[in-house]
């Protein structure tokens, strides 16, 4: 690791670090309804801190029931025009956002990795090109609905309460409001209550842009702001990524309503190494699918599925190329490893390891020095795993690599399928037929062959069985915000 | 008809796993008219019965899920025609299950002969419609196409006995899931006696289970069983629709609420997407140029 003797003997890296002068963040923030921002009506506040070193970086406005209550109003005022605009209009107000993103992109990547801990070479490198280019491939949308696929003029259904979750706040958000603003809806978005920031500075963007008051109103706060939104009888449309456990209380929550929702919840996906594999390539892969933003991510390759005839010489390559990973400040432009999100992520993930070791599995993490502060957990992978193991059945959301083995593609297939979720998977073989079979047999929403975590504005992203239902990504996404 | 001859009445059998078996509770109800008039008595399925049939689903899944949409396409079809040639006993039972007059319900049948023949054709069409590649902004091909979500029960019209029992399930079966069918409550003998034209038209065992019953007894063991996938609630009224889409939500199923549906009209392909899921998969493209190979 970065600052331990094994590898720094080798390579001695300078401190890197990102300037942090780029962002002026202050040291309060309202929330943001009708196009100003306010205080909450009961005059709640939370801090947001920094997880690589636990400073606090501003204080957040608080949304409680009256605040949802004013902002889904604001938004239901906003839908009338918003939604008689031509869509060429609407467009260029999408146009604009993404522009305005670019334009102060490096500014959005030093916050999004202050306030989650996140490595700038993730947040600049992966995070806010994707997010300009949703707004940017959703925005030409906004005036072809007619030609989508949906039927004559689709119509939009009205206020859309969104729920997002802290690991790629600015993606995340990007995801939900671009396609709910170019098909005509207004929005009220609730971000995590860890990473509310990136939000904030969007609705400075908005305003930037000359969006209109009240289509986009952000409203940070807990789980409770969250499920008062979701609640609101005036909201027409839910969408929520975070836990299935939140996901299936929102499923029973708008029983018996006409709310349409889109849930994109957790996984526990496959990543499938057969015996003719690129090894190189596939290490790569696999590191890039769990330790990509510390596993924090719904769609991680958190089992990893090896065909028994290489295991060992891929666990070897493996652990001798998470020797070389640098954990630490997240704002060092040559960190991989960055900090766990919040204290509360950082003990379920050690909860959930501690259980991993306790039922039998066995625990490796390479020589790995911790900062003294902050949330920080060194990337871990378990052998000896059986798919009865908790670390094998529940999501981590964290570093960790259950590696489980297989002897055929049928029992790839079987171990593969056999989870509640069916989010992501990937495929590492050379063969082309074996690829497509195997990827035909799999039961998740996105297989990735020979890569990993790749993601793009024009594909459709989201899950089977218990990973959620809805797609956002593509003309699919339009899908979840037109009443079709 | 002659007076002399007594005529042989059909016990009327639930249709699970391609066999024709008995509630396992040994419980039937009487079936009536409009009017009040006995025409048979009907299986009333347990919960038991409703487990046996998701095995049933869940076991043919594979199969129909695996055969080539054109296979599927030619066996809907089959149905079609299994259907024509017992056009007359199923116009009867329409029009005693409706109270329907012999020309009404004749029309009824032909309308539901010919919902097969439209879903037939769109067995290997359909991920063309709702699929396609992406432009991905890197040197990815990637393909989104529509996979069936699974094992899905369906709720059937309570009112539209057959006609719309046909527009509900046919779209469900056309993209390779397998369902479980809870027939009209009050109307369920030209659904069971549909089980005899699947039965003898090439469709495998288990794709299609038909129950009768009381519905709410049987939908709410299915709504909340961890196998079943996906549930469409056509034939709930508003509180059982709400209670069953609590019950749903415990594993995550696709929901299609009940909404106002004229069966009589051209379906869109709003059934067929319902119980879809999307799968978007990815390839490395390599490159040829100077750089050699990019995984």
């Amino acid at each position: 690791m970065a600052s331990t003797s094994a590898s720094a003997s080798v390579f001695e890296y300078a401190p890197a670090p990102e300037s942090r002068s780029v962002v002026d963040i202050a040291p309060s923030y309202g929330l943001f309804i009708d196009g100003e921002f306010t205080e909450a009506a009961d005059g709640k506040v939370f801090k947001t801190v920094s997880p690589s070193t636990e400073e606090v970086l501003s204080e957040i406005a608080q949304a409680g029931e009256a605040d949802v209550d004013r902002a889904v109003k604001a938004a239901r005022r906003a839908f009338e025009k918003w939604s008689a605009l031509p869509g060429s209009e609407r467009a260029k107000y999408l146009f604009r956002i993404a522009r305005i993103i670019q334009e102060r992109s490096r500014e959005l990547a030093v916050l999004e990795t202050l306030d989650n801990g996140k490595p700038i070479k993730e947040t600049r490198d992966a995070d806010l090109p994707l997010v300009a280019a949703h707004f940017f491939y959703y925005a030409g949308w906004a005036d072809k609905l007619d030609h989508a696929g949906f039927g004559a003029n689709p119509q939009p259904l009205g206020v859309a309460g969104q729920v997002i979750p802290w690991n790629f706040p600015l993606l995340m958000l990007a995801w939900k409001i671009a396609p709910a603003l170019a098909t005509g809806n207004t929005v009220v978005l609730k971000p995590a209550e860890t990473t509310p920031l990136s939000a904030l500075f969007f609705a400075d963007i908005c305003r930037q842009a000359g969006l209109p008051k009240g289509v986009v109103n952000i409203l940070p706060g807990y789980g409770d702001s969250g499920a008062a939104l979701v609640a609101h009888p005036d909201v027409n449309k839910v969408a929520f990524t975070g836990s299935t456990a939140v996901g299936k209380a929102i499923a029973r929550q708008v029983a018996g309503t006409t709310k349409k929702v889109t849930l994109e919840l957790g996984g526990k996906g496959a990543n499938i190494v057969f015996d003719d594999a690129p090894i190189d390539q596939a290490v790569e892969g696999i590191v890039t699918g769990i330790f990509f933003n510390q596993g924090q991510v719904c769609c991680a390759g958190s089992r990893l599925l090896v065909q028994e005839s290489i295991q060992d010489e891929l666990l070897d390559s493996l652990k001798r190329r998470l020797s070389t990973l640098r954990l630490g400040d997240p704002l060092d432009k040559n960190t991989d490893i960055g900090a766990i999100n919040s204290a509360e992520q950082l003990s379920r993930i050690t909860t959930l390891v501690e259980q991993g070791e306790a039922e039998g599995a066995e625990r490796w993490s390479p020589s790995c020095e911790l900062p003294s502060s902050g949330y920080w957990f060194a990337p871990t992978l378990f052998t000896n795993v059986t798919q009865a193991h908790t670390i094998a059945r529940d999501e981590i959301f964290g570093p960790v690599l259950s590696v489980l083995t297989f002897r055929t593609p049928e029992e790839a297939v079987a171990k593969a399928n056999n989870s509640q979720y069916g989010l992501s998977a990937g495929i590492w073989t050379e063969k082309g037929s074996r690829i497509l079979a195997v990827a035909s047999k799999l039961r998740a929403g996105v297989i990735w062959s020979n890569t990993f975590n790749k993601f793009d504005p024009t594909s459709p992203f989201g899950g089977y069985k218990e990973s959620g239902y809805g797609r956002e990504g593509g003309r699919h996404g339009l899908e979840a915000y037109l009443d079709v | 008809m002659s007076d002399a001859r007594l005529s042989v009445f059909k016990t009327y059998k639930l249709y699970v796993g391609g066999k024709f078996p008995r509630s396992e509770s040994g419980r039937v109800y009487e079936v009536t008219d409009p009017k009040g008039k006995w025409l048979a008595n009907a299986p009333q399925s347990s919960r038991k019965d409703a487990r046996d049939a998701v095995v049933a689903a869940r076991k043919a899944f594979g199969g129909w899920s695996g055969a080539t949409a054109y296979n599927r396409g030619q066996i809907l079809y089959r149905i079609a025609e299994m259907l024509e040639g017992r056009k007359d006993q199923f116009a009867r039972e329409v029009a005693d299950a409706e109270g329907l007059s012999k020309s009404k319900a004749a029309a009824v049948v032909d309308a539901a002969i010919d919902r097969w023949v439209w879903y037939a054709g769109w067995t290997d069409k359909i991920a063309q419609v709702v699929g396609g590649a992406n432009p991905v902004a890197g040197p990815y091909f990637n393909l989104s196409s529509p996979e069936p979500t699974g094992v899905v029960t369906v709720l059937a019209p309570q009112e539209s006995s057959f006609l719309g029992l046909i527009s509900v399930i046919a779209p469900v079966i056309a993209t390779g899931n397998t369902v479980i069918v809870i027939a009209s409550e009050n109307s369920p003998l030209p659904a069971l006696s549909l089980g005899e034209v699947l039965a003898t038209s090439d469709l495998p065992g288990g794709v299609v289970n038909v129950l009768s019953g009381r519905t709410a007894e049987i939908a709410a063991p299915l709504a909340a069983h961890q196998d079943v996938n996906a549930i469409d609630l056509a034939g709930a009224d508003d509180a059982l629709a709400k209670e069953l889409e609590i019950a749903a939500a415990d594993n995550l199923k696709r929901v299609l609420r009940p909404q106002p549906v004229d069966y009589a009209e051209t379906p869109g392909i709003d059934r067929l997407t319902a119980f879809l899921e999307t799968k978007t998969v990815w390839h490395p493209t390599g490159s040829l140029g100077a750089s050699g190979s990019s995984y």
